[in-house]
C-alpha cells in the first residue's frame, strides 16, 4: 500500500500526496520479457523510471570462449530471438573478417534475402507488441499471421522456426531449396497490400496517434549521447544506417542494391507519398516516428528482397559452403557491427590462434536503446511507459545475453 | 401475478404469495444474467476470433465451442481461492459480490416487454442508472482491499472514470425521458410503438446524436475498451482484479458482462424502441394483450425477443469496438468526458427540448406509412382503463385519440405539434 506518513497531523493540516515506489516487472504483461522497471509515482504521474536488467543472463559470451565459432552460431540465435537470422549474420561476418574470407556472390544475395525477411519478421513483432502495449490486440495477431508465413519460409530453408542457425561462417548451411524463391515472391505479393491494414488500425488511428504523438520525444543530441541506434536513432531524424554507412565487409553485401535510408528530411520520409501522412501532432523523435520508421523499413525490406531475388537467380557459383566446424582461426582480433532490426549489433572476437576464440563479446543495441528510457520517462503518466518502452522495441535476450 | 396467488393464502400468510412471486422473478433474472454472461463471453471469444483471423473456441460442446465458457467456469470453481496475506480479508471477499449484485439488481427494473419487468417502477430509468453506479463500489473495495499497488491504481482510475461518465450518461438518458414525459421504462417503450420511425433515436436529429453519446458513455461507464483503464492489462497488470482468482474473479467478470447487457438493454429501451420491432408485426397480426391473454403472452415473448436482440446487438458492437481500437490514456478519457461528452449531451438535451416545443416534423411524421400508433398507459394497474385499440388503429387520425389517451403534458405537446404541422 501507499507509504503513509506516520504523523497523522501533517496529513490533516497539509493535504498532500505521497510518493510510491512501484515495481513494473519482471513479470508484467508489457515489459517485453523480463525487464524490470522501478517507478517512482505520485498517483498516475511517474517522476522517475529505473530499468533493471539481467533476468535473462545466460552466459552466452562465456560459452563462446569454449566453442568454435560455428558451434557458437546457435547461441547468437538466442540473443535476439526475434531476429535470429540477423544475429547469425552479424557473427558470421565478424568471423569471416578475422579469417579474411571472401564470400561468393550468390551467398551475398542469399544473405540479403534472408536478412531482410528476418527484418520484416522482427519489425512485425515489434509493431504488433507496440499495439498490444497500447491496448489494441488485433494488429498483434495480424502481425503474427504474416510472421508465420515468413517462419514457414525459414522452416523450409533450415528446418527451424525461431532459432535458425542458418547463416553461418562461410555462407549458409545449405542452399535455398527449389521453388523457394517463387514462394517468397508469392508471400511478398500477398504481404504488401496487407500493410495498409496496419496503417488503418495503428498508424493513422486517431487514438493511436493521441497515445504516441509527442510522447517520449528524443532529441537527436540525446539519441547520440546515449548511443541509440537503428529505428530509434533514425526516428529522431539522424541519417545513419550501417547498411550504407557501415564497414565495407558489411556494406558490400548491399552493393548495387537501390535503397534509401528511412529518415525524415524536411518533414518527409523517402517516397512517403505511398504512405499515410505524418500527423500534425507528431514531432520528430517521438514514439510515433519510431514506430513509423519501422513500418517504412518493412516496405523497404520488401523492395530489397525483390532485388535480392532477381540477383540471386541470375548469379552463378556457390551458395557459400560453410567453413569446417573446427577451422583454426588466425591470431588476432576483429570487431564488426551490422544493422540488425533493433539497431547496431556488434560482435567482437579475439583469437589466440586456436580453433576456439579467446574472447567473444557482443555489443547490444537494445542495451543503449533501453538506457535512454530513464531520461524519456520523466514526469509522464503510467500509461505512457508502455508507449515509450514499447516504441524502443527492446528484446531482453539481447540485452542480458 | 402476486394478486392471483394472494387469495389462496389466509390473510396473515399473504406475504408468502409475494415472496413466491419475487423468487420466481429472481430465478428468471439470475437465469438471464448467468446465461447472458455465458453467451456473451462465448460471443466475445468467437467475435474476437473472427476479427483476428482465427477460429475461437471450437472443441468444447461441438463445432462452435458453445460450452467453452461453462468449461472455464468449472475450471474457475476448481481453482484455489487465494487471499493475499496483507489483504483486508473481509472487504476483499465482499468486493466481488458488491459488484455483481449491483449489476444484477439493475435488471430488476428493466422491462423485457410491455410490463414484463421483475418490478415495474415508475422511476425505472433513475433506478437502473443509480443501481448500476453502485458497481464502482465493488471495484474500489477490491482495489483498496487487495493490498496491491496495481489494484489501487485500477480502483482509483475506475472511480474517477465511472463517476465522471455518470454525468453525461444521465443527461443522455434524460432526453428520452423528456420526450416520453415519464421515467417509467414501460411508458418510454410504449411511446415508441409502431414503425421504427417512432423510435426515439429517429425522433429528431438531436436524439440521434444523443444515442451515440449515450453509447460512448455507457461503454466508458462499464469499463469496456477503449475505456478499459481500470484493468488495462498492458499498464496495470490486471488492474483492480490483479489479486483475484477462481470464482471471485469470475464474479467480477460476470458483473462486467451483466453491466454491458444492462446498459445495452437500457439503450434499446430508451432509444431503439425496446420491445417494439421495426415493423409492428404484433399489432398488425393482432398479438396484443387486448386480443386475449394467450395472444398477449405470445406478443410479449416476441417483444422479449426484440429487446434481447437489440441488447445483444449493442453488446456485439461493444465487443467489436474493443477488438479494434487502442486504449485511451486516463487524461484523454477524462477529456473526452468533460470536454466533449458532457457539453454535447447538454446541447443535445437543449436541442431536443426546443425541437419538441417547436413541433417541426421529422422522420416519424414524414414517413409514408403512419404507424398504428397505439399508446396506452402501460402500468399494470391501469391497463383496464386503456381504450380498446382495435378500432381505428389503421387510420392515421388515431393520433388524436392517442393524444387524449396520454396524461403527460409534455407528451401532448409533442404529439399535437406534428399533427398540426401536417394540416
Amino acid at each position: 500500500m501507499a507509504t503513509q506518513t506516520d504523523d497523522s497531523q501533517i496529513i490533516e493540516i497539509d493535504v498532500r500526496t505521497d510518493e510510491m515506489l512501484v515495481n513494473m516487472g519482471p513479470q508484467h504483461p508489457s515489459t517485453h520479457g523480463v525487464l524490470r522497471l522501478v517507478l517512482r509515482t505520485d498517483g498516475e504521474i511517474v517522476s522517475e523510471v529505473t530499468p533493471h536488467i539481467g533476468y535473462l543472463h545466460r552466459c552466452a559470451e562465456k560459452i563462446g570462449e569454449n566453442l568454435t565459432p560455428r558451434q557458437w552460431v546457435p547461441y547468437t540465435d538466442r540473443m535476439d530471438y526475434l531476429a535470429g537470422m540477423n544475429m547469425n549474420l552479424g557473427w558470421a561476418l565478424v568471423v569471416e573478417k578475422l579469417l579474411d574470407y571472401d564470400l561468393p556472390e550468390k551467398a551475398r544475395h542469399l544473405r540479403v534475402i534472408i536478412a531482410e525477411l528476418g527484418r520484416i519478421a522482427s519489425h512485425l513483432v515489434g509493431m504488433g507488441t507496440f499495439g498490444l502495449d497500447l491496448g489494441s490486440f488485433s494488429p498483434f495477431l495480424y502481425a503474427f499471421r504474416e510472421r508465420e508465413k515468413i517462419l514457414d519460409l525459414f522452416e523450409e530453408v533450415c528446418g527451424a522456426r525461431l532459432t535458425y542457425s542458418y547463416l553461418t561462417v562461410g555462407g549458409a548451411t545449405s542452399d535455398l531449396p527449389g521453388g523457394w524463391l517463387q514462394k517468397c515472391e508469392a508471400f511478398l505479393e500477398q504481404f504488401e497490400p496487407v500493410i495498409a491494414e496496419y496503417h488503418a488500425l495503428l498508424t493513422t488511428n486517431s487514438i493511436f496517434v493521441k497515445r504516441t504523438a509527442g510522447i517520449g520525444t528524443m532529441s537527436p543530441e540525446l539519441a547520440i549521447a546515449y548511443g541509440c541506434s537503428g529505428p530509434v536513432l533514425r526516428g529522431s531524424g539522424i541519417d545513419q544506417d550501417l547498411r550504407r554507412d557501415g564497414e565495407e565487409r558489411y556494406t558490400e553485401m548491399y552493393d548495387g542494391y537501390a535503397f534509401e535510408v528511412i529518415v525524415e528530411k524536411d518533414g518527409h520520409y523517402p517516397r512517403d507519398h505511398d504512405y499515410p501522412a505524418v500527423p500534425r501532432e507528431a514531432e520528430l523523435g517521438d514514439s510515433w516516428h519510431r514506430f513509423y520508421v519501422r513500418m517504412l523499413e518493412v516496405m523497404q525490406a520488401i523492395d530489397l528482397i525483390r532485388q535480392g531475388i532477381d540477383r540471386y537467380s541470375t548469379s552463378s557459383g556457390s551458395w557459400g559452403e560453410p567453413i569446417k566446424l573446427n577451422q583454426r582461426l588466425p591470431a588476432g582480433e576483429a570487431y564488426l557491427e551490422t544493422e540488425a532490426p533493433r539497431g547496431q549489433m556488434g560482435f567482437y572476437l579475439v583469437s589466440d590462434g586456436s580453433a576456439i576464440p579467446w574472447r567473444v563479446r557482443a555489443r547490444s543495441s537494445c542495451f543503449c536503446n533501453l538506457s535512454v528510457a530513464e531520461v524519456l520517462c520523466r514526469n509522464i503518466l503510467i500509461a505512457d511507459i508502455p508507449a515509450i518502452v514499447g516504441s524502443l522495441d527492446v528484446v531482453m535476450g539481447e540485452i542480458d545475453r | 401475478m402476486a394478486e392471483f396467488l394472494a387469495p389462496y393464502f389466509s390473510t396473515n400468510w399473504q406475504w408468502v404469495a409475494y415472496l413466491l412471486v419475487a423468487l420466481v422473478h429472481c430465478a428468471l433474472l439470475i437465469g438471464l444474467v448467468a446465461k447472458g454472461a455465458l453467451l456473451f463471453i462465448w460471443l466475445e471469444r468467437k467475435v474476437s476470433g473472427r476479427i483476428q483471423d482465427r477460429l475461437g473456441p471450437t472443441r468444447v460442446g461441438g463445432k462452435f465451442g458453445w460450452l467453452q465458457t461453462l468449461a472455464d467456469g468449472v475450471k474457475l470453481i476448481a481453482k484455489e481461492d487465494v487471499t493475499p496475506g496483507d489483504a483486508d480479508r473481509m472487504l476483499f471477499k465482499l468486493a466481488p459480490y458488491v459488484s455483481f449484485c449491483a449489476s444484477f439488481a439493475a435488471f430488476i427494473a428493466i422491462p423485457f416487454a410491455a410490463g414484463w419487468a421483475a418490478q415495474n417502477l415508475n422511476t425505472g430509468v433513475f433506478f437502473v442508472l443509480a443501481v448500476l453506479g453502485m458497481e464502482v463500489f465493488g471495484v474500489i473495495l477490491a482495489g483498496y482491499a487487495s493490498a496491491s499497488k496495481w489494484s489501487l491504481f485500477g480502483a482509483m482510475r475506475e472511480a474517477a472514470q465511472v463517476v465522471s461518465y455518470e454525468v453525461p450518461l444521465g443527461i443522455c438518458a434524460v432526453v428520452p425521458v423528456m420526450i416520453a414525459g415519464s421515467m417509467d421504462l414501460n411508458v418510454i417503450g410504449e411511446r415508441q410503438a409502431g414503425w421504427f420511425t417512432n423510435w426515439f433515436v429517429f425522433h429528431d436529429p438531436f436524439t440521434f446524436i444523443t444515442f451515440w453519446v449515450y453509447f460512448t458513455c455507457s461503454t466508458a461507464s462499464v469499463n469496456r475498451a477503449p475505456f478499459d483503464l481500470a484493468e488495462a492489462e498492458s499498464e496495470l497488470v490486471a488492474g483492480f482484479h490483479t489479486e483475484y482468482s477462481g470464482l471471485r474473479w469470475s464474479f467480477f467478470f460476470m458483473a462486467e458482462y451483466g453491466s454491458m447487457l444492462v446498459v445495452s438493454l437500457l439503450a434499446a429501451i430508451l432509444f431503439l424502441g425496446g420491445w417494439n420491432g421495426p415493423i409492428p408485426i404484433t399489432h398488425l397480426v393482432g398479438l396484443t394483450a387486448e386480443q386475449g391473454v394467450l395472444t398477449g403472452v405470445v406478443g410479449g415473448l416476441l417483444g422479449i425477443g426484440n429487446t434481447l436482440f437489440k441488447g445483444a446487438a449493442l453488446v456485439t458492437v461493444m465487443i467489436w469496438v474493443r477488438w479494434t481500437l487502442p486504449r485511451l490514456r486516463i487524461d484523454q478519457v477524462m477529456t473526452t468526458c468533460l470536454k466533449y461528452c458532457t457539453p454535447i449531451a447538454a446541447a443535445m438535451f437543449l436541442g431536443a427540448a426546443l425541437w419538441n416545443l417547436s413541433g417541426i416534423p421529422f422522420l416519424n411524421d414524414l414517413a409514408p406509412h403512419r404507424a398504428p400508433l397505439e399508446v396506452r398507459e402501460a402500468l399494470p394497474n391501469s391497463t383496464a382503463q386503456a381504450e380498446p385499440p382495435a378500432d381505428g388503429t389503421e387510420q392515421p387520425e388515431s393520433n388524436d385519440a392517442v393524444a387524449q389517451g396520454v396524461s403527460s403534458a409534455d407528451h401532448e405537446t409533442h404529439v399535437a405539434g406534428p399533427v398540426q404541422a401536417r394540416r
